[in-house]
């Protein structure tokens, strides 16, 4: 390596590290790509709703503003502003290009690109490909980033798995070290700057609607090297989980917008068929429940009259977390029209015809607010983020970069539809500038640094790995990734207590310390899967902790974290100028006084230490609170 | 035990050992499908004769069928293990890596001959930068997004590529799923512009003409992407880029 020219590293391929290469690449900084497997393959290809940009083209005067309004509300207001100003106005560029890649964008009648309707918001902004956008848009960027490889400006290390950050003298990043997923060696990288695109972190539930990918390990490792973590206690559930021995995967909200009604047998020990059960002995709780909107409430209330259904009335199908979602009273031609690749999926996994049968649902972990905190530079003249900053998406590490689910910074409190796709591409592009900038403000490129920093840095790594792999512990690591998901489904879910969220953070620790004694029955030196698992599995409970301590701590009710004893509740019925609305709104001010502030987690031995910060909320300030009506 | 499903496993320590055979019972579940089966034998991997061993390896990510990552031989037939419920196979289910990848372990291969041919055929739009231009794209009629939009499905899973006869470590064929990316890329509107560079970097050894047309690799296409239909269309492509080549300028 050239010591003067500064080499890069992305860790990750899917939506936001890709993006982020080619930002990187075509500015003509060298990258080396780092991904746990082919880039194809990352869990970005999994979303099928489509990618939110105002393009206006409905004849529904949709704005900017008002995407840049849906955004900050669907929030509850926690995210800071000026970067989800300068994402919404960039979205419809964003756009275009992924157009110009070749995406295979769903088109209307004259050939434009087609827009449909999402949840959370009024008019109809969603670009969408069939039923497949996120793999499209995967797909146009890696063939960007082919082109650059083919070039020999992209390097791609596949099958490669992040395993710490080589941290300097003054704290900065200067590399990474990363094992060999095929002969297990590990190596040290240095490099001048590193940006982590590793995704979500739904498997820390157990299963989830997330990719195995999701684990959220590497960006515990971040954090257990000093990085901080913000919000973490923000998780979105999406409400139609179809249950799987494997994962939960996702039910479509299109499933209950096309007619699905939600019901549970009122007697739980109900043994009869579902179809043989008679209306009388039916219960439909969100029908009875929100008789204006029924089984179309929005995602985070109907996950939550999931809930206390199934939890406080006991009501669970058979007495486990589980509804039905019925479709059965649909004829079947009209399903098949409307509902058809949902139908689809549902057969192919579980081998059953909804058509006939009913679902069986349950709130399913979906999509992290929280994550890697990141910087950025606010323009004083536009009140948006300063493009080109070598600030922005700089985690607290210099040198050190996150991008896509795995940094918190668009998404607040709960995430509109269609909007994670959007922030995975563009705060990708935003890192990859903003780090071609910062590398080229070096005084000292990471090749000039004596050796025995990196050379320590993978001997450490290498004991890591040897005193599991001659363990004789007994804890196996599939067993503590199970007992994981249980406990932050059952104690850190859709509705949240104090009471259990203690017992949570002790059972946690306890986890925590069972972990340091797992034992591999895996003993293979070539391809051992056991070795990066078991790896994964501890450091996912170090940021399990992140998310129940940092929901212990926060006493309200806001976005997806829950908690009733703290709910403000809507006076129903009244509006603007009645008393009581007024009240209601004095006291959400108040509430947010308190609470409108991001939660930062820094690891310590301990555990993590929570601070908080406060918001920028100079785009659009918290008048109004969400409300449906 | 009460009923089980049974499995037969070929097995392989890495890409140099020789392979061997392991059969493993667990308890049935109707919804099981052949990953969440190999999931439970990893948690406890003792052989149907009370051995314990080391946990079959295989590979998967998406667990929906779109990421590709978790095809195998089946019973003989190469698809997608996450989408293939335990309930349709007749038993033994016979597992095996695919045949016309290396082996790394078990029932993981490696595919990157299917990657360094898209590099190869040049399966990308040429664009000046992802910075806005401030303009759209280009205009698609609905019927040319059907056309195409089939193909952009493909999941790079390698099923047509182990059904192909003409692919395979040994010969260069491109293969099945890589010419039906020439054919997306070529029927773009401005992937066109270009469309001569990928006709030309597959009419020579290891393109088109390596095709038998044996049909193989559209029967077993997980995204039913009509694969012959694309080589048919760039047959007929080629022959005019040839006459090009001949008579007149390169594009
Ligand atoms: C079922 C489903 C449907 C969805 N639908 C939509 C939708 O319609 N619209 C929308 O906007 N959003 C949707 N989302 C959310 C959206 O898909 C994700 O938020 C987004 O794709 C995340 O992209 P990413 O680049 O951050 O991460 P990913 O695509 O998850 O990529 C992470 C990458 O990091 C790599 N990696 C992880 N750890 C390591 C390590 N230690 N070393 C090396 N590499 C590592 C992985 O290999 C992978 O390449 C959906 C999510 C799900 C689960
Ligand atoms: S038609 Fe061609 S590509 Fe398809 S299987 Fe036959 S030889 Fe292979
Ligand atoms: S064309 Fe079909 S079978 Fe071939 S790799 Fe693509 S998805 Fe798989
Ligand atoms: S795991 Fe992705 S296709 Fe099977």
């Amino acid at each position: 390596m050239s010591s003067k020219q500064p080499r890069t590293i992305v860790v990750g391929g899917g939506l936001g590290g890709l993006w982020a290469c080619l930002a990187l690449a075509e500015s003509g900084v060298a990258v080396d790509l780092f991904c746990l497997f082919e880039v194809k393959r990352s869990h970005s290809c999994c979303a099928q709703g489509g990618i939110n940009a105002v393009l206006d083209t409905k004849g529904q005067q949709d704005s900017i503003r008002q995407h840049i309004v849906d955004t900050i509300k669907g929030g509850a207001y926690l995210a800071n502003q000026p970067p989800i100003k300068t994402m919404c106005e960039e979205a419809p560029g964003l756009i275009r290009t992924f157009e110009r890649m070749g995406v295979t964008f769903s088109r209307t009648p004259e050939g434009l690109m087609d827009l449909r309707l999402f949840g959370g918001v009024k008019n109809r902004r969603t670009c969408f490909a069939g039923a497949s956008t996120g793999q499209q848009l995967l797909y146009g960027v890696d063939s960007q980033v082919r082109k650059y490889e083919a070039l020999e400006r992209v390097k791609k290390y596949e099958w490669w798995e992040f395993l710490s950050l080589i941290l300097d003298e003054e704290g900065s990043c200067r590399g990474i070290v990363a094992l060999d997923l095929r002969d297990m060696s590990v190596k040290a990288f240095p490099a001048d700057a590193v940006i982590l695109a590793t995704g979500g972190l739904g498997l820390i539930y157990g299963k989830s609607t997330n990719s195995t990918n999701s684990t959220g390990a590497a960006a515990s490792r971040a954090y257990q090297q000093g990085a901080l973590f913000l919000n973490g206690e923000f998780i979105q559930f999406h409400p139609t989980g179809m249950l799987g021995d494997d994962k939960t995967r996702l039910m479509s909200e299109a499933a209950r917008g096309e007619g699905g009604r939600i019901w549970v047998p009122k007697n739980p020990k109900e043994r009869r068929a579902p179809r043989d059960i008679p209306e009388n002995d039916r219960f439909y709780f969100l029908e009875e429940w929100y008789p204006a909107y029924g089984n179309t409430v929005p995602r985070d209330v109907a996950s939550r009259a999931i809930w206390k259904v199934v939890k406080d009335l006991g009501l669970g199908v058979h007495g486990e977390d589980k509804v039905f979602l019925d479709l059965t009273h649909l004829p079947a031609e009209f399903l098949e029209r409307r509902l058809g690749a949902i139908l689809e999926i549902y057969r192919k996994f579980k081998g059953v015809d909804p058509c006939q049968d009913v679902v069986e649902i349950f709130p399913a972990i979906h999509y992290s607010m929280g994550g890697l905190w990141v910087d950025w530079e606010k323009d004083p003249v536009t009140g948006g983020m300063k493009l080109g900053s070598a600030r922005n998406h700089s985690t607290s590490i210099p040198g050190l970069y996150a991008c896509g689910e795995c940094d918190g910074a668009y998404h607040g409190a709960n995430r509109l539809g269609a909007n994670s796709l959007l922030s995975a591409s563009f705060s990708g592009r935003v890192a990859g500038q903003s780090v071609a900038t910062y590398v080229k403000g070096l005084k000292q490129t990471a090749a000039t640094l004596p050796s025995s920093l990196f050379e320590q840095a993978q001997k450490q790594q290498e004991e890591v790995n040897q005193a599991l792999v001659s363990s004789d512990g007994k804890e196996n690591p599939y067993v503590l990734h199970r007992e994981l998901g249980d406990i932050m489904r059952k104690k850190v879910g859709v509705v949240r207590q104090n009471a259990e969220l203690d017992q949570a953070l002790s059972q946690l620790a306890e986890l925590q310390e069972r972990s340091a004694r797992i034992g591999l029955d895996e003993k293979a030196d070539w391809s051992n899967l056991s070795l990066p698992y078991a790896r994964q599995v501890q450091d996912m409970i170090v940021l399990a902790r992140v998310i129940a301590q940092g929901a212990r701590l926060r006493d309200e009710f806001r976005g997806a974290h829950y908690k009733p004893e703290f709910e403000l509740k809507l006076p129903e019925g009244k509006f603007p100028g009645d008393p009581e609305y007024d009240e209601y709104i004095d006291n959400w001010k108040r509430n947010n006084e308190k609470w409108l502030k991001s939660t930062i987690a820094k690891h310590t031995i301990e555990g993590p230490r929570i601070s908080y910060r406060p918001v920028d909320t100079s785009v659009f300030p918290p008048e109004q609170p969400r409300d449906y009506r | 035990m009460d009923k089980t499903i049974h499995f037969r496993i070929r097995r392989q320590d890495n890409p140099r050992s020789a392979p061997y055979w392991q059969e493993f019972q667990i308890p049935y579940r109707p919804e099981h499908n052949v990953v969440s089966a190999l999931m439970e034998i990893r948690e406890n991997p003792v052989t149907t004769q009370g051995e314990k061993v080391e946990p079959v390896a295989w590979e998967s990510n998406c667990m929906e069928e779109v990421c590709g990552s978790c095809t195998m031989l089946i019973n003989g037939k190469p698809r997608q293990a996450c989408s293939t419920l335990v309930d349709t196979l007749t038993e033994p289910i016979v597992l095996e890596p695919l045949t016309k990848f290396p082996v790394v372990r078990d029932l993981m291969v490696d595919r990157q001959a299917m990657f360094e041919s898209l590099k190869k055929v040049k399966a990308w739009i040429d664009i000046d930068g992802s910075w806005n231009v401030h303009t759209g794209g280009p205009r698609i009629s609905p019927q040319e997004w059907e056309e195409n939009y089939i193909y952009s499905r493909c999941m790079t899973c390698g099923c047509c590529m182990e059904a192909c006869p003409q692919f395979g470590p040994s010969y260069p064929f491109v293969g099945p799923a890589t010419l039906a990316q020439v054919r997306l890329m070529n029927a773009h509107p401005t992937g066109k512009y270009f469309r001569a560079d990928r006709l030309h970097a597959i009419m020579g050894e290891g393109g088109l003409s390596d095709c038998g047309n044996a049909q193989n690799c559209v029967e077993v296409c997980p995204k039913d992407i009509p694969l012959t239909t694309a080589i048919g269309e760039l047959g007929r492509q080629t022959t005019i880029q040839m006459l090009k080549d001949l008579f007149g300028p390169g594009r």
